[in-house]
């Protein structure tokens, strides 16, 4: 059922008992010409674009837990695109531009909300760099601008920006079209929008083993039993370096617990994201009132789905620093994600030395905002078994060639 | 937060100390006869289990000295700690 004002209206009439379900629940077939691992919403997202734009349409995604239960709906909903090396940049402004459109894309409301991000500089050297970087999105065709620390105030009034701060703010970049959008409708927008062109969504389905034949790609054993498939696609986020020791590759993930938490419902108090680098910390409002704060990775490897108090201590003592008037403020859940860290903090989009088996890793403490754009160039690189220009420069070779993308530090935050 | 038993110190809390990566890397000794795969696994390829794990440890906030830990990636209970030497020594 497609949805409109009309099956609104409908589905209201019957007390909307009627509601079909949004996606379907099918037994794993024997054989699959492709299969993605992983229903997170890069993973989702994958198997849309497979179907919608290269059409491959027998499919199925295969989730161990529920769709969009990781790090999809563990993250603080940021959405952004202005990185500074040309790679990162137009990788991150392809996904920025498919946001624009996905609500409608979709038939699904994603909630995506352009209300800016603000990226704090507190020192000349921040500045600097601000400068630096907002050049050079604009020499890639992003928006993106330099904010006074005046400006900053008028726009912001809640903002400390007394020049006696422990870290004083002395300006920020802007990016207008950045923003925030609903995690969950991302997931089951995608989820949703692929079952309709024909991909089985399998929940509760754990990869236990990835079967090869000498240099190429059989297919998997789950907990659902074997499946066969002619190619593989691995989005598993933290989980990339389990998967890959399965199929006896080496990748350089390493894997942390990063956390959030957000507050008690408050009334409207911040209508923009605001993040800092420099006492790293970042804070947005959602919908439901809740000040949404993310911290940063705790330094030790972790598959646990918990972090370290300190990690939370030290990101309340930036958002403090930056808002006093949220002292008081009462926390009311926080939780972890396991990312999946690269050495230069950028995703692997890649073939493997495994024929047929690509991997999808490495987005680290920012993927959520990649979401629609990973999937679009990972199901290019699938449908092709060649990347696409977009994801050329994010190979597994790079490692070897020492052509790193260095965003860490370069980018606006550490995510 | 980890509580972590330094061979020199003792018990301390977790923000004592820094985290090393994985134990075990050693450099190799005549980099210039490694092929560039061989270099990258030394630079950047780790084994990044989830379960045991051996791994070095700073006590940057007190003796200052490296030593290993092997903690359980999943549940982060700390099996047991040890001194650096011969090749675990980073």
């Amino acid at each position: 059922m497609k949805y409109s004002a009309l099956s609104l209206l409908r589905n209201a009439l019957s007390h909307n008992r009627n509601w079909p379900e949004a996606w379907r629940s099918p037994k794993p077939k024997k054989k699959y010409d492709a299969l993605v691992i992983g229903g997170g919403g890069h993973g989702l997202a994958t198997a849309y674009y497979l179907a919608r734009d290269h059409g491959m349409k027998d499919v199925a995604v295969l989730e161990k837990g529920w769709i969009g239960g990781g790090n999809t709906g563990r993250n603080t909903t940021i959405v952004r695109s202005n990185y500074l090396w040309t790679e990162a940049a137009l990788l991150y402004e392809k996904s920025m531009q498919l946001w624009e459109g996905l609500s409608q894309d979709l038939n699904y409301n994603v909630m995506f909300s352009q209300r800016g991000v603000y990226n704090l500089g507190h020192t000349l050297q921040d500045m600097r760099d601000i400068e630096r970087r907002v050049s050079a999105n604009r020499l890639n065709g992003i928006d993106a601008e330099v904010v006074t620390a005046v400006q900053l105030k008028k726009n912001i009034p809640q903002l400390n920006t007394s020049p006696t701060s422990r870290y004083p703010i002395l300006g920020a970049s802007l990016q207008r079209r950045a923003g925030v959008a609903r995690h969950d409708a991302v997931a089951w927008g995608f989820a949703r929008a692929a079952d309709r062109l024909g991909v089985d969504i399998i929940q509760q389905c754990e990869v236990t083993g990835i079967r090869r034949d000498g240099d190429g790609i059989i297919g998997v054993d789950t907990t659902r039993g074997a499946i066969d498939a002619d190619r593989v696609g691995v989005v598993v986020a933290g989980h990339a370096s389990v998967l890959a020791s399965m199929a006896g590759i080496r990748l350089p993930i390493q894997s942390h617990p990063l956390q959030a938490f957000v507050s008690e419902p408050l009334k409207p108090v911040l209508d923009t994201v605001v993040m800092s680098n420099a006492v790293h910390g970042y804070i947005s409002q959602s919908d439901k009132g809740e000040l949404v704060i993310g911290a940063g990775i705790d330094a030790y490897n972790g598959y646990a789905q918990r972090g370290s108090f300190p990690t939370i201590e030290h990101a309340m003592q930036a958002i403090i620093e930056l808002f006093p008037i949220f002292s008081r403020v009462r926390m009311l859940r926080m939780w972890g994600g396991i990312v999946d860290v690269a050495p230069d903090a950028c995703p692997i989009i890649s073939k493997t030395p495994v024929n047929g088996l690509y991997f999808n890793c490495g987005w680290g403490t920012g993927g959520f905002k990649a979401t629609p754009g990973s999937g679009w160039v990972f199901a290019h690189t699938i449908a092709n078994d060649e990347p696409h220009e977009l994801n050329r420069a994010f190979d597994l070779q790079r490692f070897e060639s020492g052509a790193l993308i260095d965003e860490h530090g370069a980018a606006a935050v550490a995510h | 937060m980890l509580l972590i038993d330094c061979p020199w110190c003792g018990e301390r809390a977790e923000t004592e100390f820094s985290y090393g990566g994985e134990a075990g890397i050693t450099r190799p000794k005549d980099p210039a006869a490694l092929s560039d795969a061989e270099w990258a696994d030394y630079l950047f390829m780790r084994n990044n289990p989830k379960g045991a794990h051996r791994e070095l440890w700073n006590h940057s906030q007190g003796c200052r000295r490296w030593f290993g830990i092997e903690r359980d990636t999943l549940t982060y209970r700390i099996a047991g700690t040890f001194r650096l030497h011969g090749k675990d020594e980073g």
